[in-house]
């Protein structure tokens, strides 16, 4: 019987692009739906109903959302090149730095990176959790040891999609002086074979927040 | 020797969370009463980014945020799951688990606000309740089937900390006549016998997030009076 594994996602969102990683990083084959989110298609409101987003997956007729959900899902489905450790303790920490990259440090980060009031603020608690991810890094090559793991993937902005942010607008969050070791895990993930195949266009990713930054800096 | 501690607050929802999923298992524990505006050293050293309760320390290993703890406390104690086997079920568990944590926040922003943002934050509970009871309830008993699970645990706030918080408020939020099978289930869940055991006492707590609610109202510079 014909396995039937397919994602809904965005060329630009670092969500879906997490599920990607995953799935390529353990072999699996799947079916790419790339979703108009002006227009959403009726099988993503099908397969999403409570929050109409993506990343939706969907395997076997079973419909999943939430990307980290869907990480769950999928190393438990596929139990090849784990992304989550075996023991218990561990598992509680990789769940406790995923949580806290998508609780506390994307949504600061991303407010940090456009014109907003109180803009030293933001940017203050945004270099504070930079701080915090660097000092949990210590020496290791990635957030998972010597291996990409569920926190590496779900840190997957900062690597990717920050700097691309800094470039487009001049903002500096992320560098390589004040972070040496955050600079160096994101330059690893980046350039990590299986990962470096499933994240967006570098031209259009910067592009895409160039037209962003014009539209925020000019609408006020 | 005690290896299981758990740094709590007898008001908390996520600190009961975690005491439900240990009574639930029979699990033994030294509870450490936390005294919130005056948090121990201990605390300070085991949640540094966070700085919350609860903390479960097992051995020597602290873990924090209760629904990680649950996950936690399921991998360790196999005995009477609170997660489903498939995968599957378990997603779907996880999913409505990160609902109770995204949403509930609306309830709480409720209480301590007033006027059109109170307002606003009423809608978005009413929003979340009809969401929940729709797709997650559906036409179960509990969330997790025929015996509570971790979803339930995760909704539990909704079976006390909420009437206390309509009470105070004068808002009706989950109303039988509304919300019928989400209504069942807070009573069928505070049947359950670890939960009724383990359920802070009403009264105090009325009386506590009384104080809170003024606090917080009296802090507010938008308030006008």
């Amino acid at each position: 019987m014909a396995e039937e594994v397919k994602l809904f996602g965005v060329w630009g969102s670092p969500f879906s692009r997490r599920v990607e990683i995953a799935l390529k990083l353990k072999g699996v084959d799947y079916e790419y739906v790339e979703e108009d989110l002006s227009n959403k298609s009726p099988l993503l409101l099908k397969y999403n109903p409570v929050h109409k987003k993506v990343p939706a997956f969907v395997h076997n007729g079973k419909a999943i959302a939430e990307s980290q959900v869907i990480l769950e899902y999928i190393d438990e489905t596929w139990k090849n090149s784990p992304i989550l450790p075996k023991d218990p303790y561990g598992r509680a920490q990789a769940r406790f730095w995923a949580s806290f990259i998508d609780e506390k440090c994307l949504p600061a980060l991303w407010k940090a990176s456009w014109p907003c009031e109180d803009h030293e603020k933001v940017k203050d608690e945004a270099r504070e959790h930079l701080k915090t991810l660097e000092n949990e890094l210590k020496d290791k090559k990635f957030f998972g040891g010597e291996t990409v793991g569920l926190v590496d993937i779900v840190a997957n902005f900062i690597a990717y999609w920050l700097p691309r942010i800094q470039k487009a607008t001049g903002a500096e969050l992320l560098t390589e002086e004040k972070y040496p070791k955050l600079y160096q895990w994101g330059h690893e993930f980046e350039n990590h074979g299986v990962v470096k195949e499933k994240l967006p266009p570098s031209d259009k990713l910067i592009a895409f927040f160039k037209d962003r930054f014009e539209s925020v800096s000019t609408s006020k | 020797m005690v290896d299981v501690k758990l740094h709590g607050a007898w008001a908390s929802p996520f600190s009961c969370r975690v005491v439900w999923a240990l009574k639930l298992k029979g699990i033994p524990y030294e509870n450490i009463e936390e005294d919130l505006p005056n948090k121990s050293k201990l605390i300070l050293q085991y949640n540094p980014i966070h700085k919350k309760i609860p903390v479960l320390v097992h051995g020597r290993k602290p873990i924090c945020e209760s629904t990680i703890i649950i996950e936690y406390i399921d991998e360790t104690w196999p005995q009477n799951p609170l997660l489903p086997s498939d995968p599957y079920q378990r997603a779907l568990a996880r999913f409505w688990v990160k609902f109770a944590e995204d949403k509930g926040f609306a309830v709480w922003t409720l209480f301590r606000s007033s006027g059109e943002e109170q307002e606003k934050a009423k809608n978005e509970s009413l929003e979340s309740l009809r969401t929940i009871e729709e797709h997650g309830l559906g036409n179960k008993k509990f969330f997790g089937g025929e015996e509570i699970g971790i979803v339930d645990i995760a909704f539990g706030w909704m079976s006390l900390w909420l009437g206390i918080i309509e009470e105070i408020v004068g808002v009706k939020l989950l109303e039988a006549h509304l919300f019928p099978r989400l209504y069942a289930w807070t009573k069928n869940f505070k049947e359950v016998p670890v939960i009724k055991q383990n359920l802070p006492d009403c009264h105090e707590l009325l009386l506590l997030f009384k104080g809170v609610r003024e606090q917080a109202l009296g802090s507010s510079s938008s308030s006008s009076s």
